[in-house]
């Protein structure tokens, strides 16, 4: 590659790589970001190569393996340029089809497209799918235009071009002002003004600056940032070498969580191939600005996220955090001044750059602007990544993106937030999502983690589960979050298994305020959320289970009952043969009975009930019918006597 | 961790002395890798894991081998080995399994995953059959949620997986 030496020879380059692409040249982008891979992407790409040969096609058909363009639930998605047809859950076997259907005959294949769920209408391109239609796909909506592994991609969607603005028409101070001007947020969490800390460090007494990207994503249920740095390195690495340029920083970290293996990889390859075109290195683009990035990788520690942990981390030493007095961007990694920002506020910069803080600063709300990215998981129709402008509701989020609730259950609450975030009821939905209004809900923005909860989810197990997770992650460093989260955790595990006492809600209440008053770090001082915010709205699933030893949502095991309606049992031996104990009596043409001494409460017979019988029962709160008496267990079954 | 979970540990450690000395015979590479970081004691978290990467597990002689080489105390490298999740001090089994109990796996019915998979293999999570076959091991999330509940068997990844394929697929790596 040759390395390129000033803004006009890079825009020489992209000429140079627009003009050898065709556009009409039919491109098979298949998405495959690790979503899709868990299932079977790298199999249909395969499957297509092979039939492309087949066919005698390799000159006249590109394939792409792009990054993720969010719609998991629907995976494998491939999306067919120039058309842009959007096939979803394509599998191996697909691939003869679309060769010889899509390919070569244009003809749509309708059984590949999506259907809407409420009007059975079909749609054939991306946009046309509401999931995508309701979105503002402002930062994650290159992944599916471009190969990860490939820099040239990049180039032909105009990368770079913001690099080469700063460099050779604006001054770091300038930089700094457009950045601030647009008010962008951190996007990991706390909603901190990047503008802000940029300065902070830009000013901040020392020689050597760094600039790092965290990327280590530890929220559970939140994955954008692996989607972006695994289809998308080099948008990410453009903002940062920006950010270095702004606040005259010469080397820079990426702290990834090694759980990513295919984000480490494709970053990797992005640094490599920026570095060999001079994006990269020393006197960049002829500027005379100079900057380095190394990857580091995390060991999995969930607060080894925060600032003051990750920079130790950096730095060969155990991940904890220390009192933060002093910011880190003042005295960071090697006491020097640091900024740290999450991964998807630096691929935000480039955006910034290009059309401007005037541009950006008119999406969203008065105190969050942009779009922000949110993992919309759990019981909703359509999970996957879903990026919307800031001040968007909740209500329009899950229904009109994620399409509602499956299975026509009932919506029950959303948590946003991760572990530090909390729960919010139906009532709250047509909030307008930004970091201010979450955090008067009670919740957070967090990094961005939306999971959806139907009524089949258990706020209790809900808050215990998020301070179970707490309590293993907590460094234990300071007392207050180490102790304070344990017994936490103690009342919570109680009340779930129906030894809850009276006075443990308030008690409860006075240990989130000492911990969240007295810890040392974010994860300390916010870990009381998911118990506050569960039972500010949701008190009486607590008083449930304390005084009526009732899970209403039929979750704690050690509260609930499986039971056989002997009115509803067809005694077609299917739970039978699947319960993992023996614990089911029956045979053919007898009534199936559950022996609760034997039962270990796993579910498989409620999930091995065929629907049309839905004879098998969660009872709580009240005790389990006595078993029918043998002699009444025989089933006549008169189809079969005729 | 409970004092009898430690000497039950130590003790697994003595029945593998086998594995120690493949340990050993890889020390080779162990060099190499931390020769590829220059002895920079900085890149300590990096070296260790490459060793985890490359031996499954981290022997004692090998960190031995890191501190002396890197200059840095035994007693730093035990706190990093120990604090972080991705190391292990005790040999593990031909195959890694993991099942995700991040948020919206366990929403959608991780726990069961999970306790099935227990019971399958005989073992809870965080520890390794006696012959040596499996490993089990939560984690907390793997960013694949839209997939929930996720098990991942050496690398790879089983989505929207039910108790009953768990099982099968724990089979069908026997």
């Amino acid at each position: 590659m040759p390395k390129i030496n000033s803004p006009a020879e890079l825009e020489k380059l992209r000429e140079g790589i627009l003009s050898r692409r065709d556009p009409n040249k039919p491109c098979i982008a298949v998405c495959t970001g690790t979503g899709c891979l868990a299932l079977g992407a790298d199999k249909v790409v395969a499957a297509l190569k092979e039939e492309i040969k087949k066919h005698g096609l390799e000159d006249k058909v590109d394939i792409k393996e792009t990054g993720c363009p969010g719609f998991c639930e629907r995976g494998t998605v491939v999306v067919i340029y120039p058309e842009e047809i959007c096939y979803l859950q394509v599998q191996p076997d697909d691939a003869e089809e679309v060769i010889s259907q899509t390919i070569l005959a244009k003809k749509v294949i309708k059984r590949l497209l999506y259907v809407d769920p409420t009007t059975s209408e079909q749609a054939v391109r991306e946009s046309e799918i509401p999931f995508y239609k309701n979105q503002m796909r402002l930062i994650i909506g290159s992944n599916i235009k471009l190969d990860p592994k490939s820099i040239d991609d990049y180039l032909a969607l105009g990368g770079y071009s913001a690099l080469a603005k700063v460099l050779s028409q604006m001054t770091p101070e300038q930089v700094l002002e457009e950045v601030k001007k647009s008010n962008l947020r951190g996007r990991g969490g706390g909603g901190f003004p990047a503008g802000r800390k940029w300065e902070e460090c830009r000013n901040a007494p020392g020689e050597v600056r760094y600039v790092i990207v965290n990327a280590d994503e530890g929220d559970p249920g939140a994955f954008m940032d692996r989607a972006l740095l695994e289809g998308n390195p080099h948008s990410v690495l453009e903002g940062l070498s920006i950010g270095a340029y702004a606040i005259g920083s010469h080397e820079g970290y990426i702290y990834v969580r090694q759980e990513y293996p295919l984000a480490i990889e494709n970053v990797t390859i992005a640094i490599k191939q920026a570095e060999e075109y001079g994006f990269l290195g020393e006197n960049i683009l002829g500027s005379g600005f100079d900057f380095t990035v190394k990857v580091h990788r995390g060991a999995g520690a969930f607060v080894s996220g925060e600032s003051s942990a990750l920079m130790t981390a950096l730095e060969g030493r155990v991940g904890e955090p220390r009192p933060k007095y002093i910011h880190t961007a003042v005295k960071g990694v090697r006491d020097s001044p640091s900024c740290l920002n999450n991964v998807e506020t630096w691929a935000n910069v480039p955006l910034i750059i290009n059309k401007g803080a005037d541009w950006f600063a008119r999406i969203g709300t008065e105190g969050s602007k942009g779009t922000k990215i949110f993992s919309l998981v759990g019981k909703v129709n359509n999970t996957g990544l879903v990026e919307v402008p800031m001040g968007i509701t909740l209500r329009d989020v899950i229904y009109k993106v994620g399409g509602g609730i499956p299975g026509g259950k009932k919506f029950k609450a959303v948590q946003t937030g991760g572990p530090s975030g909390g729960c919010i009821p139906e009532e709250q939905l047509d909030m307008p999502v930004d970091f201010d209004e979450l955090t008067k809900a009670g919740s957070m923005m967090g990094s961005g983690g939306m999971i959806v909860m139907d009524e089949d989810t258990c706020m209790v197990d809900l808050a215990r589960y998020f301070l179970n997770f707490l309590a293993d992650e907590s460094c234990g460093k300071c007392v207050p979050c180490r102790e304070g989260i344990r017994q936490m955790l103690k009342i919570l595990t109680n009340i779930s298994k129906g030894k809850g006492r009276e006075g443990d809600i308030e008690r409860l209440e006075e240990l989130s305020q000492v911990t969240k008053d007295a810890s040392l770090c974010a994860l300390g001082k916010t870990a009381a959320n998911p118990v506050l915010s569960t039972i500010r709205y949701f008190r009486d699933e607590y008083e449930a289970h304390i005084k009526e030893k009732r899970c209403p949502a039929y979750v704690c095991k050690e509260l609930i009952s499986y039971y056989i309606d002997p009115d509803k049992c067809k005694a077609c031996m299917i739970c039978l043969r699947q319960c993992p104990t023996g614990a089911i009596a029956g045979g053919k043409s007898q009534i199936h009975v559950i022996d609760q001494e034997k039962c270990t409460k796993c579910g498989t017979c409620f999930e091995a009930c065929p629907p049309r019988f839905g004879a098998v029962k969660k009872i709580s709160g009240e005790p389990v019918p006595p078993p029918i008496p043998e002699e009444a267990r025989m089933i006549a079954r008169e189809s079969k006597e005729k | 961790m409970f004092p009898s979970e430690l000497r039950e540990q130590e003790e697994d450690q003595v029945k593998e002395k086998k594995e120690v000395k493949t340990a050993a015979a890889a020390n080779g590479k162990i060099d190499k890798i931390i020769d590829k970081y220059q002895g920079d004691a900085s890149a300590l978290i990096q070296v260790l894991l490459e060793i985890q990467r490359e031996n499954r597990w981290l022997p004692k002689e090998a960190l031995e081998k890191v501190s002396k080489k890197l200059e840095v105390p035994l007693n730093q490298i035990q706190h990093i080995a120990t604090f972080y999740k991705a190391f292990s001090l005790v040999p593990r089994g031909r195959h890694e399994v993991q099942i995700c109990l991040g948020t919206a796996c366990h929403v959608r019915g991780g726990p069961r995953i999970l306790d099935r998979v227990e019971e399958v293999l005989g073992i809870q999570a965080g520890q390794t059959t006696t012959d040596m076959e499996f490993t089990l091991e939560t984690v907390n999330c793997l960013g694949c949620c839209a997939l929930g509940p996720v098990m991942v068997v050496d690398g790879k990844y089983h989505g929207k997986i039910v108790p009953t394929e768990a099982e099968e697929v724990l089979k069908s790596c026997k």
